[in-house]
């Protein structure tokens, strides 16, 4: 900034040597990234060949080519409808049930008279967040358990028949879309606290001098005053639309809900690490990267246009 | 009703007070009912396996237990805490949570600050190397040989390496320190200070706030980290605790009853669930013990999220 002379001006040697510093700082991020981000994306080329494992990356160049088989063989496999249609059914409904609950109680925190209550509520709400997938499926797991679960001893107790949830299709993505509503509610509900909280306070006050009502201050004040955020969050989560959680999947379906349950991501997992199908299953994670990039850069151009600004 | 409501109402137009009052008396109400409710939510699942951990094993096997805890036994505590695997995996989550959260804090914080140098001539170029990474994967198989190729497998450093830098965090972390007043590295810099001294004796310092924050994202992240273990940690003496609690709460594995040894069949039974949510209170405990005390720093680190770049 204050140097005389443009820096684009400057020789290429005299700015690695003006950098030096900052160079060397950024070189184990630069060969993290190099290593662990972009040689894997170098290495989807195994989804065009027949890859072999044990000889290592060096597979990648000696594996015969094999084309498109592996997009051919996905395509036209009862799979490939099934694992699409899981996977966005499972998101789309997380979005259509998760993401109304946050704000609905932001704006119930926040217009809560005491606050001390508030910041309890809150503090206890976030909590789930920070538990790990394995502990909140381990729960909702045993909570549901047909003999020993408590759910199923109340249905028991009011006459019912004991469900066996975890392994009926039909509850699959219900107990997805809850247990993940349950988790980060809390935590999503942050975002836009803040943002009722950043709206003008003078405006509260001349709706206030104005008579209206605190179901009208909702309606007319804060709903607007967060609707960009909302709409922001909204686009982003529409860009992750296909980017269902690999591990809750996991350590919730069995083969009995694969019906419902299974997902691109899980079956990548079996097709590849279970049954070694290197290449077919690489194949298959490509074509999933690839829709959710169209995904992502979609939702990022889309929220550029809206508001004038992006996530990142 | 409090004194600072009944000062609200009297400021208010008069005019106004009664005609809104029964409407904003049943918001009100709805209000409460609604935050207390999601409250009762979030904490029932967690009473409700705390009680339980110490019922009286007969009472959980009647299935009598429903909030509160019948009777007082801690058979299960000292089964599980008795077991050996536990505090093996118990150990080995701590050493990925300390080692990863340091490293991946240290390189996040030496991938940022370069980024947020505005002189920077690779600044832009740097810039977008880290973000696609955001957008574009090349996913679990490749991912898998390229660390197994590695010869990370049955590693302690397959907890850390693949996971040392988060963009997301990274460009957090950049951001924060774009906003650190510049001439203090200008006045920093004229009285020679190089970039690694003004990194950590400026830069670092004024975004503890930042810091904290994302220590948290990563020490949560760390703590929790299942899936790597999974693929990577074949053997039992490396592996951290989420892959015990799989074990324990999900896969059926009795192997802390077996442990504990001598059990009748009927004890068995009552104190296998015991044993489950026993397992679960005290993988919980550390956070529970941390979340409430960084609380307060949460807010700002979320919406750092949102800022514009």
């Amino acid at each position: 900034m204050t140097t005389l002379t443009p820096k684009n001006r400057k020789p290429l040697g005299a700015l690695i040597v003006r950098d030096k510093y900052l160079l060397l700082m950024f070189l184990p991020v630069f060969l993290y990234y190099l290593i662990f981000a972009y040689l894997p994306m170098v290495g989807l080329v195994m989804g065009f060949e027949d890859f072999r494992m044990g000889s290592g990356f060096e597979g990648l160049f000696t594996s015969k080519w094999v084309g498109l088989k592996w997009f051919n063989q996905f395509f036209r496999s009862p799979f490939a409808f099934r694992l699409i249609r899981n996977t966005f059914l499972l998101s789309f409904y997380s979005l259509i049930f998760g993401f109304p609950i946050p704000i609905i109680f932001a704006v119930a925190i926040t217009q809560l008279r005491s606050r001390r209550v508030a910041k309890a509520a809150q503090v206890i709400t976030y909590l789930p967040y920070f538990i790990s997938t394995v502990v909140v499926v381990g729960m909702m797991t045993n909570f549901l358990s047909p003999s020993t679960g408590i759910i199923n001893q109340i249905i028991s107790r009011l006459g019912g028949k004991p469900v066996n949830f975890m392994s009926d299709p039909s509850w699959f993505r219900k107990l997805y879309v809850i247990s993940g509503s349950w988790q980060s509610f809390g935590f999503n509900s942050i975002i836009f606290v803040a943002a009722i909280m950043g709206i003008d306070p003078s405006l509260y006050e001349a709706m206030e001098v104005d008579g209206a009502s605190r179901w009208q201050r909702i309606v007319h004040l804060i709903l607007p005053g967060i609707s960009e955020t909302v709409i922001l969050l909204l686009i982003m989560t529409l860009g992750n639309l296909l980017n269902v959680g690999f591990e809750k999947v996991y350590l919730m379906y069995s083969p009995a809900v694969y019906e419902t349950g299974d997902v691109i991501s899980t079956y990548v997992y079996r097709q590849g690490i279970e049954n070694h199908k290197y290449g077919y299953a690489a194949a298959v994670g490509l074509f999933y990267s690839a829709v959710g990039f169209t995904f992502v850069v979609s939702s990022n151009y889309l929220a550029r246009r809206v508001t004038g600004s992006s996530l990142w | 009703m409090t004194d600072k409501t009944l000062r609200r109402r009297r400021v208010s137009n008069p005019h106004s007070f009664l005609k809104a009052s029964a409407g904003d008396k049943f918001l009100d109400i709805v209000i409460w009912i609604l935050v207390i409710f999601a409250a009762l939510v979030t904490l029932y699942p967690f009473l409700y396996v705390i009680s339980v951990s110490i019922s009286e094993g007969s009472a959980v096997a009647k299935g009598s237990v429903v909030l509160f805890p019948k009777g007082f036994s801690l058979d299960a505590f000292r089964m599980v805490t008795g077991n050996r695997q536990l505090w093996v995996s118990y150990g080995n989550t701590f050493f990925y949570t300390i080692a990863g959260t340091l490293a991946n804090i240290a390189f996040t914080c030496l991938g940022a600050y370069p980024l947020s140098r505005s002189h920077f001539f690779l600044r832009r170029p740097l810039n977008f190397y880290v973000a696609f990474t955001m957008y574009f994967s090349g996913g679990l198989i490749p991912t898998y040989i390229v660390v197994t190729g590695m010869g990370l497998y049955n590693s302690r450093l397959a907890m850390i390496l693949p996971v040392l830098v988060s963009a997301y965090n990274l460009m957090i972390c950049r951001s924060a320190m774009s906003s650190v007043p510049q001439d203090l590295f200008e006045n920093a810099a004229l009285e020679g200070a190089n970039e690694f001294y003004m990194m950590l004796r400026i830069a670092v310092p004024l975004i503890k706030p930042t810091l904290a924050v994302l220590t948290l994202y990563y020490a949560v992240a760390r703590y929790n980290d299942f899936f790597n273990a999974m693929l990577y940690l074949g053997n039992t003496d490396l592996q951290p605790l989420q892959i015990f609690l799989r074990r324990v709460l999900l896969q059926a594995s009795n192997e802390v009853l077996q442990s504990a040894g001598g059990q009748a069949a009927a004890a068995a039974a009552e104190n296998t669930l015991k044993i489950r949510y026993v397992c679960i209170v005290l993988s919980a405990v550390p956070i529970f013990l941390i979340t409430p005390f960084v609380q307060k720093y949460l807010v700002s680190g979320t919406m750092l999220g949102a800022v514009k770049g």
